[in-house]
């Protein structure tokens, strides 16, 4: 017996040691800035001088602040192109999944952009998006549409940038839908066509609840990192897009913390935005949950 | 006549399937052609990335558009490294994803392995409490956080970007420890009577077993470090400190203004290249190790 509680004691010791590395880095860097951030939020912290406590100043004057509205509105509304995204890969992902000739080759073409680094990304879509000469318009013209200018047009900035997101996460959606699709046992659709389920029946009522958690999982991550999105606003229009109206709240934070160093205030919209993504992915599991006991 | 029904009825049962073949190549030919598309729309952008570089100036700007240059000029691809800090972005990328990875994925496997096979105190409320971070967005972190590397006089190195990475990646410790679930825990149980330590048998029995995940993950990582932007963009300042991808914005910023689209495309192919030829050597690992881990997740 005392053996045992010794040897289970080393083991203890070992396994504090082996999970130590992540726990420290866990407080340093997420535990002690998380609270210095709600702490700093209710301060004029501007980097320089001292902190003076200022109540709830700071959230007051995010939601006076119509940059913050516009900044949320551009974020939400470029969060348009999640169910274009959603919609196209399983299309595509159905698709592979027929076992037609080239599957692994598309898989891999498919998956290209996902990969690539965001910036040069950005930087390659600024330049097909040049009104003159990029190459969107240059199709366009093929088909005889005159393109606009797309990044300097308050109306097509969004939609632009919400096509290149979808370009750039297809690849990985699809797969996601494509493992799914996999795991499905052929029986199912066997027993549904004996049952005289036409395709779309077999889609509606096997299909769709068959990938319903992957579908989850991909709207849960979607929104969480739509909800940040920067680099491509960063790279593509500089200060924010004509009017502003390409700025995304990760922007504007970063300009307000690092451009004018109003940190506190920064620091509140960052906790509004956390608190946003927070409530959005709670809803998220709620619906999840309440769908599956219906299912039941 | 009850023959010939039968016969009939056979007929019939043999004919379905063979109209059905039918009609599934008839469907698979347009889904084959629907894909085609598809796929010409994810390359076209990139090949006009490369097609761009190896321009000259009259055919950059050319209406119609010319896929194959008539000069194909490769001049560009030897003009970047004396435009900008190329190359020493590309060694700063280099320095951080590579000490980070190293070091992060033993960190990171070592707490896979104790969230997994040992058994301590507390350990899934830990567990549940180490991954409710990744809950906390960025954002709400970084500015605390660069007012902590700044403090420390760390801005404008590559510190910021390279320690916090050495204690680890929550979702490779998820996904490991998740891998090391189909692992019997009577091998371990066995290398301790044989006695093995916890060192032994972590590098001698569990590191082996999951040596093929750890390497889609550090992949994975790898790429994720290689193609970061907002976390440079905070920190770095002089030029020569840059990553690469900061480096290549840079290049787009400054040489846009005088329409040098080729250099820029230039610069950008060489960002996008090491990563592309990596996805290409490990695209088996990578794909599968992505799909378990949505099947999953």
């Amino acid at each position: 017996m005392k053996a045992t509680s010794k040897l289970y004691r080393t083991e203890e010791r070992y396994a504090y040691l082996f999970i130590a590395a992540p726990f420290l880095g866990f407080l340093i860097f997420a535990l002690v800035p998380l609270v210095y951030a709600i702490y700093g939020s209710f301060t004029d912290w501007n980097g320089l001088g001292q902190m003076n406590f200022i109540g709830l100043e700071n959230f007051k004057n995010v939601f006076q602040d119509e940059y913050f509205y516009k900044a949320m509105y551009n974020t939400l509304f470029m969060m348009l192109g999640i169910p274009i995204g959603i919609v196209l890969a399983l299309l595509l992902a159905m698709g592979l999944n027929r076992g037609i000739p080239g599957t692994s080759t598309f898989r891999v073409i498919y998956y290209i952009p996902v990969i690539s680094s965001i910036a040069a990304i950005s930087i390659l879509w600024q330049w097909a998006y040049n009104g003159d000469y990029g190459l969107v318009n240059q199709f366009l013209a093929l088909i005889g549409i005159e393109g606009p200018n797309w990044l300097q047009n308050t109306s097509t900035v969004k939609p632009a940038l919400i096509i290149m997101a979808v370009w750039k996460g297809l690849g990985y959606t699809m797969l996601l839908y494509l493992a799914a699709l996999q795991s499905v046992p052929k029986s199912y659709y066997e027993a549904a066509k004996l049952d005289g389920a036409n395709a779309l029946q077999a889609f509606w009522h096997i299909t769709l609840p068959m990938v319903k958690p992957v579908t989850f999982f991909i709207i849960v991550t979607n929104i969480i990192g739509g909800a940040q999105i920067f680099t491509e606003i960063n790279v593509m229009t500089p200060t924010g897009g004509p009017e502003y109206s390409s700025a995304s709240v990760v922007f504007y934070i970063w300009q307000k913390a690092f451009g004018n160093f109003q940190l506190g205030y920064a620091s509140a919209m960052a906790l509004v935005l956390g608190l946003f993504i927070f409530i959005i992915t709670l809803i998220q599991f709620k619906i999840n949950e309440k769908n599956s006991f219906d299912m039941d | 006549m009850k023959m010939e029904v039968a016969i009939a009825d056979k007929k019939s049962i043999k004919a379905e399937p063979v109209s059905e073949k039918k009609r599934n190549r008839i469907t698979n030919i347009f889904v084959f052609a629907f894909l085609s598309i598809g796929a010409i729309f994810m390359v076209a952008p990139l090949l006009w990335m490369v097609s761009t570089s190896v321009k000259t100036k009259e055919d950059v700007f050319a209406l119609p558009p010319v896929w194959i240059p008539t000069d194909i000029s490769f001049s560009k691809y030897a003009e970047i490294w004396s435009m900008g800090p190329l190359l020493s972005g590309i060694s700063n990328s280099l320095i951080v994803a590579v000490t980070v990875t190293v070091i992060g994925t033993i960190t990171s496997s070592l707490a896979a392995f104790a969230f997994s096979k040992l058994k301590f105190r507390g350990r899934n409320n830990l567990f549940i409490l180490l991954f409710a971070s990744v809950m906390i967005p960025y954002p709400a972190l970084m500015i605390p956080q660069f007012m902590m590397f700044s403090s420390i006089g760390w801005v404008d190195s590559l510190l910021p970007l390279i320690v916090p990475g050495l204690f680890g990646n929550l979702f490779m410790i998820f996904f490991l420890r998740q891998y090391l679930s189909s692992v019997p825990n009577s091998i371990i149980e066995a290398a301790k009577i044989d006695g093995c330590s916890y060192f032994q048998i972590f590098y001698k029995i569990i590191f082996p077993l999951i040596k093929p995940a750890v390497a889609a993950q550090l992949i994975l990582w790898f790429m994720g470090i290689w193609n970061d932007y907002l976390g440079p963009i905070l920190y770095l300042n002089s030029p020569e400190k840059q990553t690469l991808q900061l480096v290549i914005a840079n290049f787009n910023a400054s040489y846009a203004i005088q329409s040098d689209y080729p250099l820029i495309m230039a610069a950008s192919v060489v960002a996008l290249l090491p990563m592309l030829i990596v996805f290409m050597v490990f695209q088996k690992q990578i794909i599968e190790s992505i799909a378990i881990s949505g099947v999953k997740g």
